[in-house]
């Protein structure tokens, strides 16, 4: 048996006194899709953050592809695309440079750099746009050359924070795709938040459903029915969270991201 | 090296695409060599002191790049709330690169229009000293320009909006630029304002390009040079530090 790609071992975050993730333990296979739910500010944000260098933790440890997070930090990085919960692109610079940035900062040879961005742009349909600046891209775009940009380097993980938030119905069914057929070609595992049920049903092989801070469940979405006595997973998620509607932003970082969210158009 | 480069060229890119930044650039040196160089101009050479414009041009040089070199702060503001920092702050590379490629970017684009600001004094009847000097004075530009970007690297790293940097950005860039000597001579004024200037690593460079370009100084050009390495050194571990402490 082969070592599990992520891999959180009695993770805990406390900003002040808020504890925004409490004691989270749980692994995620090699090639896996794995969803982590959880009403606004139970902790999905800071726990994708600590998993890819931005947050340190208070205690615990996490590894990624066999890395130590913490103090492997450059091979971690190097193991993982993210597409955030806001755009990451800058705007003022067209699809293709945005790309070649990307490739600089994680190394990638020269020669091998061109093939591997003109696939990946022809695979998120945006090659015959590479040229224009990004400030021009529609909130469709922006997320399809975010994920184009992810998978640049070949990781052993992608992270996507939300991905389709505020994407149509025909973007959203596209990314899936792209994301489904990469895991499926390079056996990457994909680590993915979202508040969309459905979607979790239909793309996740297993959820994890996080609240306060705690981990309250995880397993595949017929085990979660099936824990719950419920018919389908948003049912079974509203029996083990609650219905009360929650504030968002444990994390003050987030409360400050938040407070600006309203400037970054999508 | 790639890394640098790269970092580098954003910076430089994204400023040619920026015209209404070129237009700033040249427009407020161009407001102080006018109003400044002709209307202080008659008095200054009253009193004996010669042309006031050959004065006045090192200082605007030097003034143009710390302000502009300032600006590449407001960059890092801007990458904060737009998003684009995450990526630079999760890729496999150290934090001083990402800090430093991009201050040598925005050093560049604010030496550049240093050297602008010379192009424009030359059609207003500027000639310096000795040309062979010229290229001395460019990397004087240069090194202030790396200073004063790093310092506000530093700076955009810990003010969390930009109405934050633009207040503190105020309050630092104009003391600096109105007590270093860019605009009047140190030899005559009042002994405690001598004293600010020469706490000031602002008067030092641009005493530097005086000296390099209409061969007058205050302080000596061997001073000059060695406090601005200080400076230089000192801001850039300033903004690395501050820098890697950022927080999204």
């Amino acid at each position: 048996m082969s070592s599990p790609t992520i891999k959180l071992e009695h993770v805990t975050k406390r900003f002040g006194k808020v504890t925004a993730v409490n004691d989270v333990s749980f692994e995620v296979e090699k090639g896996e899709l794995f969803a982590l739910l959880g009403p606004n500010g139970a902790g999905k944000s800071t726990t994708i953050k600590m998993l890819t260098t931005l947050l340190k933790p208070t205690e615990g440890k996490l590894t990624l592809a066999s890395h130590d997070v913490m103090k492997a930090q450059d091979k971690a990085r190097k193991s993982f695309g993210i597409v955030f919960q806001d755009p990451s692109v800058d705007t003022e610079m067209t699809a293709y440079e945005n790309m070649e940035l990307h490739a600089a900062l994680y190394s990638i040879k020269g020669n091998e750099t061109k093939n591997r961005i003109r696939t990946l742009l022809e695979m998120v349909e945006l090659w015959d746009r590479r040229d224009t600046l990004v400030k021009n891209y529609s909130g469709g775009m922006k997320r399809r050359l975010e994920i184009a940009r992810g998978l640049l380097h070949h990781p052993h993980v992608l992270f996507l924070d939300e991905p389709t938030l505020g994407l149509d119905t025909q973007t959203r069914n596209l990314l899936w795709q792209y994301v489904r057929d990469m895991s499926r070609e390079e056996g990457m595992t994909v680590f993915f938040t979202t508040h969309y049920l459905e979607e979790a049903e239909m793309v996740a092989d297993r959820i994890g459903i996080i609240d306060h801070g705690k981990l309250i469940a995880l397993g595949t979405s017929k085990e979660l029915t099936k824990l719950t006595g419920t018919k389908t997973l948003e049912q079974a998620y509203l029996e083990l969270t609650g219905k009360t509607v929650r504030d968002e932003a444990a994390d003050p970082h987030e409360a400050w991201a938040a407070r600006h969210r309203s400037r970054m158009m999508r | 090296m790639r890394i640098l480069y790269i970092l580098w060229l954003r910076q430089v890119k994204r400023f040619f695409r920026a015209k209404s930044r070129i237009v700033g650039a040249v427009g407020q040196p161009l407001l102080f060599l006018v109003a400044l160089g002709y209307g202080i101009g008659s008095v200054y050479a009253r009193a004996g002191q010669g042309s006031y414009l050959d004065f006045l041009v090192p200082g605007i040089m030097a003034q143009t790049v710390l302000f502009s070199a300032m600006f590449y702060g407001a960059m890092i503001m801007f990458d904060k709330q737009f998003g684009f920092l995450k990526e630079t702050l999760v890729a496999p590379v150290s934090r001083f690169k990402i800090m430093f490629g991009g201050a040598v970017g925005g050093a560049t684009t604010a030496t550049l229009q240093g050297l602008l600001v010379f192009v424009i004094s030359l059609c207003l009847g500027f000639r310096p000293e000795h040309w062979a000097l010229v290229p001395v004075a460019i990397v004087i530009l240069g090194l202030l320009a790396v200073a004063i970007a790093s310092f506000s690297s530093g700076i955009g790293s810990f003010v969390q909006d930009m109405q934050g940097f633009q207040a503190i950005n105020q309050f630092l860039v104009f003391p600096l630029y109105f007590l270093s000597g860019a605009l009047y001579p140190l030899q005559h004024v009042p002994n405690w304002l001598r004293i600010v200037a020469e706490c000031n690593p602002m008067s030092y460079a641009v005493d530097a390009m005086r000296d390099v370009l209409i061969g007058q100084t205050h302080f000596g050009l061997a001073k000059d040079l060695i406090v601005l390495g200080v400076t230089v050194v000192t801001l850039v571990i300033f903004g690395s530090y501050r820098f890697r402490h950022i927080e999204v």
